[in-house]
């Protein structure tokens, strides 16, 4: 057999229904409840149980979640909270992409929020439904309503009589306010929540079935691609055309240039002539240097003039560590890392001379919604955005970025434009997470307790501002108003330990002429505890204690106290100082123990680690973290995150690097900024502290400054030496075991 | 230029219309619409576009579509066929056993990079099917993940692996 595959492509350009991820769904539920969803800008009221919740006639419910589904199993978890409040079995219940026409507006899908903020905001509307549902089976059944059960959506009265929540509702609205008053389920009620339901992406994923937006395509459009200079230079300099040859790719007849200002882009109807259009144009750029350089980094962070502002003052630091007989004194660099996720971002806009639709993987369409509007002078309730999950974000890569782009493309195109950056645009471009000088002093008394702490931390805030906006439209560059996610963390400085003196002051450097920085998982924290952590490790060392007891004795919370024994169960921890078995022998072992979590929840790891002195390589061989995020509503889900953060940190702690030149960043694909491989990566043993009764805070990015603090303290542990400046990579274990 | 070439993609003949040049990559996605196969660099660096040429397992984004001409090309979606004619099985099951069991252990989370994973783990039981610890590690080494799901993978090609040798898959 042989067949054609234009085919496929004229069904393709012809409008047919090929049309890889077309909503379909949202279609079909625009016709239906309520009418008019779809085809209306949101977002819907929140206040109305409709924009949650839709029954459907053959006993179905669609829920509308407002959180991206962003790989962490969220759309699967926040259908459980809705399954258990309904009554209803996972297999009755699905929910639909995010889109700026469709679903709620919950806030971003970051700080750990999906199952924190959305599963309150789900369970109470899912409540609601059902307490209304009762009331109408109620009826229809002639019976009173507390003499009713429920059971997979079908209602039943002790007398015999039973009907289902299609029968009562099917595709109708419940036209009920959402007044969050319906009582909701006990803990000990739970059937659904709190087990490990299988991830609904995950058959999809592993068939290779799964829409990612790199796979979306619609008729007619064309390829595109950004024209830039390899790697960024400082932040607010931009970049800077000095001469652009059309001429240069006359070869290619298919692609031509398309620019706004700085901004440069090619599109094609081929893709391979986009990628190639892209890589020949001629474009000479201003390279004027605006940076540092990664080498005089630091000192200019620290030699900046900050605006500081104390985060927490209680008793007398100062005097306190004075007067103590035990202390340590400590400083540490940490290097911006990349998001750098495996795909490189991609969007597609169709801009029309009245309306947009721009499908992109944004962590939260209704921002992305208004920053499109603005860079296309279009009136917001014009311009639709659409959620299609990319590869793994972690925070802020270029998924802003690239839909402005797209979107820049798709209007001077007047075509729909499909944009996917370049390896190089997204490692080159990324908001990184921003570098970090930490400073800390911490004191301990002859009982072990510590008395005084100490913590300054110097770094830039996010920048609010995305390249393709600044380059196209010259709008200047401009960093966020503070917020607790980028200045020092209590969290991660101290704050789990009862010490009666602590001052902790953030360092704000001014951002411009650094790096675009933006929210990294665990925002900061990696670079807090790696700081923090080995002070207070040297403290228990200083004592001849041993590190988890010393910890133990100075925490009162008991929430802190179970991660912290959670972890050292785990690992089987037997009490010794740390650093009492150092040898002289080529290879050595060592084992670590930190604490730290992100803005709530808790954290607590331990770190297995062999050092193989002549190379200066280290790798992780064993590494446990446990997480209390109250309560967790899928635990399988949770224990996968908690393995993923620990490799993640082995990669952050032992590769991870920004590098950059006086004019531009460095690191660019996965050669210049490596990560971690399958053969170093380390045995993990995630470990979930169940609380049923505490309300969920958040399980994504909340074992990672613990991981990275007991890798530091393991490494102590091996050599008796303490590393100041991660990633800890050969050449950097070298010198400082040299320095000893 | 753009000719007509004739490839081979999951036991199915296609007659394309590409420049000789063009990265296999943008053929099956653009022009077969597949969507197993896809973009991670752009330099054989991650394994995001992997494909078995003639069993072999290969990078898409960096191998000329006229290099696999008269070449027997095998995608995601074309594993559970080619598993069943390596085993000779009347029927190809729904998935290939190292999908089931990525699937069973619920290794993965936003699941880009599991194109590559399932490929070269494919084709890493086909020439050995009980490959040890270290050997899975050092087969797998040249694909990334940027989720940090490596043991799950680990584990997941040994359990496919016991499931080949057991007949149940």
């Amino acid at each position: 057999m042989s067949r054609s595959t234009t085919r496929r492509r004229d069904f393709l350009k012809a409008g047919g229904a090929i049309v890889v991820g077309f909503p379909l769904r949202d279609i079909l539920l625009g016709q239906t409840v309520p009418a008019a969803r779809g085809t209306m800008a949101g977002p819907p009221d929140a206040k109305q149980v409709d924009t949650w919740l839709a029954i459907h006639a053959d006993n179905t419910a669609t829920v509308y979640i407002g959180f991206a589904e962003l790989g962490q199993g969220n759309s699967t978890a926040l259908l459980q909270v809705a399954a258990e409040e309904l009554d209803m079995d996972m297999s009755q219940l699905s929910t639909v992409r995010l889109d700026t026409n469709v679903t709620p507006n919950q806030g971003g899908t970051y700080s750990s929020a999906s199952i924190q903020r959305g599963g309150p905001q789900v369970r109470t509307a899912a409540a609601e439904a059902r307490q209304a549902l009762l009331k109408l089976a109620s009826n229809k059944l002639n019976a009173p309503a507390d003499g009713l059960t429920i059971s997979k959506g079908v209602v039943s009265s002790r007398g015999g009589g039973s009907v289902s929540y299609g029968e009562l509702v099917g595709d109708k609205p419940f036209h009920l306010a959402f007044t969050g008053t319906a009582p909701v389920k006990s803990s000990a009620e739970y059937k659904v929540v709190g087990t490990a339901v299988p991830r609904n992406d995950m058959p999809d994923k592993v068939a290779g079935k799964y829409v990612y937006m790199q796979h979306v395509r619609v008729p007619g459009m064309l390829h595109g691609r950004v024209v830039r200079p390899r790697g960024q230079g400082a932040y607010g300099a931009g970049a800077k055309v000095m001469t652009l040859d059309e001429t240069s790719i006359g070869n290619i007849p298919g692609a031509r240039v398309l620019r706004r200002g700085d901004f440069v882009g090619v599109v094609a109807e081929n893709e391979w002539d986009a990628v190639r259009a892209a890589r020949q144009l001629k474009v000479q750029w201003d390279s004027s240097p605006t940076l540092t350089g990664s080498d005089g980094m630091y000192e200019a962070m620290r030699a900046a003039k900050t605006d500081d502002r104390v985060v927490v003052e209680r008793g007398n630091a100062a005097d306190a560590i004075g007067a103590a007989p035990h202390k340590v004194e400590y400083n540490c660099r940490a290097p911006y890392q990349a998001h750098a996720p495996f795909g490189p971002n991609c969007a597609l806009a169709d801009v029309k001379s009245d309306s947009a639709t721009v499908m992109c993987s944004t962590q939260d369409v209704y921002a992305t919604r208004g920053t499109l509007a603005r860079v296309i002078g279009m009136p917001v309730d014009k311009v639709r955005v659409q959620y299609y999950e990319g590869s793994g974000t972690y925070g802020h890569s270029c998924y802003d970025d690239v839909a402005q782009a797209a979107t820049l493309l798709s209007q001077l195109a007047a075509k729909p434009v499909r944009l996917q950056f370049m390896r190089w645009d997204e490692h080159g471009w990324d908001n990184y997470g921003p570098s970090h000088v930490g400073e800390v002093r911490a004191a301990a008394n002859a009982d072990g307790k510590i008395v005084g702490y100490e913590y300054h931390g110097w770094q830039h805030h996010w920048s609010n501002v995305e390249t393709s906006e600044q380059l196209a439209l010259g709008k200047a560059a401009a960093e966020w108003q503070p917020n607790p996610a980028m200045q020092v963390n209590p969290r991660c400085c101290g704050g789990m330990y009862d010490i009666p003196n602590v001052r902790l002051v953030n360092h704000h450097v001014p951002g411009l002429g650094y790096l675009k920085g933006a929210w990294l998982r665990s925002p900061l924290d990696l670079s807090f505890s790696f700081t923090s952590e080995q002070a207070i490790d040297q403290l228990a060392f200083l004592l001849k204690l041993d590190p988890y007891e010393f910890r133990r004795n100075n925490i009162k919370d008991a929430r802190w106290l179970g991660v912290l024994d959670a972890a050292a169960k785990a690992a089987n921890w037997t009490p010794r100082t740390a650093a009492s078995k150092v040898s002289q022998a080529k290879t050595v072992t060592g084992r670590g123990i930190g604490m730290g979590t992100h803005l709530a929840s808790y954290g607590a790891a331990v770190a297995e680690i062999e050092i193989d002195k002549q190379t200066g390589k280290v790798v992780a061989r064993h590494l446990y973290g446990a997480v209390d995020a109250g309560l967790v509503v899928n635990p399988g889900n949770v224990e996968s995150q908690i393995s993923g953060q620990l490799v993640q940190t082995a990669s952050r702690m032992f590769h991870e690097e920004v590098t950059f030149s006086k004019t531009n960043v460095t690191s660019l694909d996965w050669a210049s900024y490596p990560i971690l491989r399958f053969e170093e990566c380390p045995q993990v043993t995630p470990v979930v502290v169940q609380r049923l009764n505490e309300p969920s805070s958040g399980a994504g990015e909340e074992v990672m400054a613990a991981a990275a603090s007991a890798i530091a303290n393991a490494f102590f542990d091996a050599t008796g030496v303490r590393m100041k400046e991660f990633p800890l990579t050969p050449k950097r274990v070298l010198a400082a075991l040299k320095l000893g | 230029m753009a000719g007509e070439l004739k490839i081979r993609v999951n036991e199915i003949p296609w007659t394309v219309s590409a420049s000789p040049d063009t990265p296999l990559l943008y053929v099956l996605s653009n022009e077969l619409l597949l969507q197993g196969p896809r973009f991670g660099c752009g330099l054989a660096q991650c394994g995001s576009c992997s494909v078995l040429v003639n069993g072999v397992e290969t990078r898409s984004c960096v191998t000329p579509v006229s290099a696999v001409q008269g070449k027997s090309v095998t995608t995601l979606e074309g594993l559970p066929v080619w598993y069943a004619a390596q085993k000779k099985l009347k029927q190809p099951p729904a998935l290939h056993p190292v999908q089931q069991a990525m699937l069973d252990e619920q290794a993965a989370q936003c699941g880009y990079c599991y194109n590559g994973m399932i490929v070269k783990s494919a084709e890493l039981l086909a020439k050995n099917p009980a490959p040890s610890e270290a050997q899975i590690r050092t087969a797998m080494n040249g694909h990334l993940c940027r989720c940090g799901t490596y043991p799950r993978i680990i584990t997941a090609v040994q359990r496919a692996s016991r499931a080949m040798a057991e007949g149940k898959a």
